[in-house]
């Protein structure tokens, strides 16, 4: 069965590369995520921001589907994102991700980290495979890491290596969840000075963050959610400063008084 | 000792039995053990359930049982044959029947071991569009070997002296020259069952230390 999108959304597809149309999604209960609709364009870095339980990680992660949606449909890049499968995984393999906890492979070396999935689901030659992954080793500032093991690296190098890893696939957008959140705080500019100059090199990023700086800094739209709910959306600049909503104004105070 | 130095070219050919029988069981059950684990963790509940019923069923079904049946009922009633020779025939429906038994635990062991793989590293391969066999198998698995092979090594010490249970299939293992001895050299039963004991020692005494050796050197840093 496939589904199709609202005749005025189906432009917005065609045009977007992520688009999420009227997603929802419940723990038991408990309903994380609620109309949900949300497009981002070619090169845009959207930063999802919110008070914690607010839906925010549980968005990014159903864009490639590690979360399932109960309803509503998610496109990348024009194609609705299957349930499972071969197509499940060829979509995946275009989506980078990120995560809180770095997630790298404990029993391969850095550069295998990187290499692993260019060799076994784009089938590239592994010598051109690792030659790419030192290059972007380098990029990230670890080049002279790559034969270690992901225990022997500090939190913060150990995320450099995952943006490596996710930069590998060549993703048409790579999402970030919380990507600073579990790094010592003398760590967490090495990884964001990463994050800023790719979005300075036209990589399309979702970013769920804690950072105000980066969202200032990097963003080129900011995107509020509450309680499950997209509440507004608007430039970095307009949002930090004029926030339209109760609960966008509240969440600032508590955030950017220290 | 005389029975022992006597006989000793009989005893080493009952020990090259026992051997050979525990090492192509422990091949069978480490294969038919890593697909149980990869079944029980399978997104399929088909396979789930599977997987589960038969982990229940030959673990809990005594090895005697399971190694008459598979000489009674798979080889004598239902006629399977490995080979046209008896003995021959014997030894594999033999292994057929320790691999069946042996391999549940091997599952069981193997799942505890995926389970100290953290959750996030499987997500992340997903995420980069890895299969689920390919995330099984180069990064859960390799993961869950080294977790548990302390545990494999007692399983296969296990194995080792569960094969004298073979003597049920008709296969001439050391425990049962080991009665044939005792019914001739009746004078020297204490001496003949030292003799096999040490025998079984020395099989299994160098598989524990092995395998504490694998698993400290093999460890993953995390």
């Amino acid at each position: 069965m496939t589904k199709n999108l609202p005749a005025g959304r189906q432009q917005e597809a065609n045009t977007h590369l992520v688009v999420l149309d009227k997603v929802n999604k419940h723990y038991g209960r408990l309903h994380v995520l609620q109309d949900i609709d949300l497009a981002v364009s070619r090169g845009e870095v959207v930063v999802l921001i919110g008070p914690s339980g607010s839906g925010k990680s549980t968005l990014c992660r159903t864009i490639n589907r590690l979360e399932t949606i109960d309803s509503g449909i998610i496109m990348i890049d024009g194609t609705p994102m299957p349930s499972e499968g071969r197509q499940l995984a060829r979509l995946r393999a275009e989506v980078g991700m990120v995560f809180q906890g770095f997630n790298l492979f404990a029993h391969k070396t850095v550069l295998e980290n990187v290499t692993i999935a260019p060799v076994k689901v784009l089938k590239q030659d592994r010598k051109a495979a690792e030659q790419r992954a030192r290059e972007l080793l380098d990029r990230v500032g670890i080049a002279s890491q790559a034969d270690k093991y992901p225990a022997q690296l500090s939190g913060g190098q150990q995320q450099r290596v995952a943006i490596a890893r996710a930069l590998a696939m060549d993703p048409k957008v790579i999402l970030f969840d919380e990507p600073t959140s579990a790094l010592d705080p003398e760590m967490v500019n090495e990884v964001l000075d990463v994050m800023t100059s790719l979005a300075r090199d036209g990589m399309t990023m979702l970013v769920v963050t804690h950072e105000m700086g980066f969202a200032r800094r990097a963003a080129d739209r900011v995107v509020f959610m509450a309680d499950g709910q997209i509440v507004e959306q608007n430039s970095p600049d307009a949002f930090f400063s004029h926030p339209r909503s109760e609960r966008a104004k509240s969440f600032l105070d508590k955030i950017l008084t220290h | 000792m005389d029975a022992l130095i006597v006989e000793r070219g009989t005893i080493l050919a009952a020990f090259w039995m026992t051997l050979r029988l525990t090492v192509f069981s422990a091949l069978g059950s480490l294969t038919l053990g890593t697909v149980l684990a990869g079944m029980r963790v399978s997104p399929l509940p088909v396979l789930r359930a599977a997987a589960r019923a038969y982990v229940t069923l030959a673990r809990n079904t005594p090895l005697t049982l399971i190694l008459l049946f598979t000489s009674l009922g798979v080889g004598a009633n239902l006629g399977v044959e490995f080979s046209d020779r008896v003995d021959t025939n014997n030894f594999w429906l033999a292994v057929v029947g320790l691999t069946a038994y042996t391999s549940a635990f091997v599952c069981e062991a193997l799942r505890a071991g995926i389970n100290t793989v953290p959750l996030g590293q499987t997500e992340a391969a997903r995420a980069a569009g890895l299969s689920f066999v390919q995330t099984l198998r180069l990064i859960v698995l390799p993961q869950a070997f080294r977790a548990v092979i302390m545990p494999l090594g007692s399983i296969l010490i296990a194995l080792t002296k569960n094969t004298t249970i073979a003597l049920v299939a008709g296969v001439a293992e050391a425990s049962v020259r080991m009665r044939e001895m005792i019914e001739v050299y009746g004078d020297q039963v204490i001496q003949i069952f030292l003799g096999f004991a040490a025998g079984f020692v020395v099989l299994c005494l160098p598989t524990g230390l092995f395998f504490g050796w694998l698993s400290r050197r093999l460890e993953v840093a995390r």
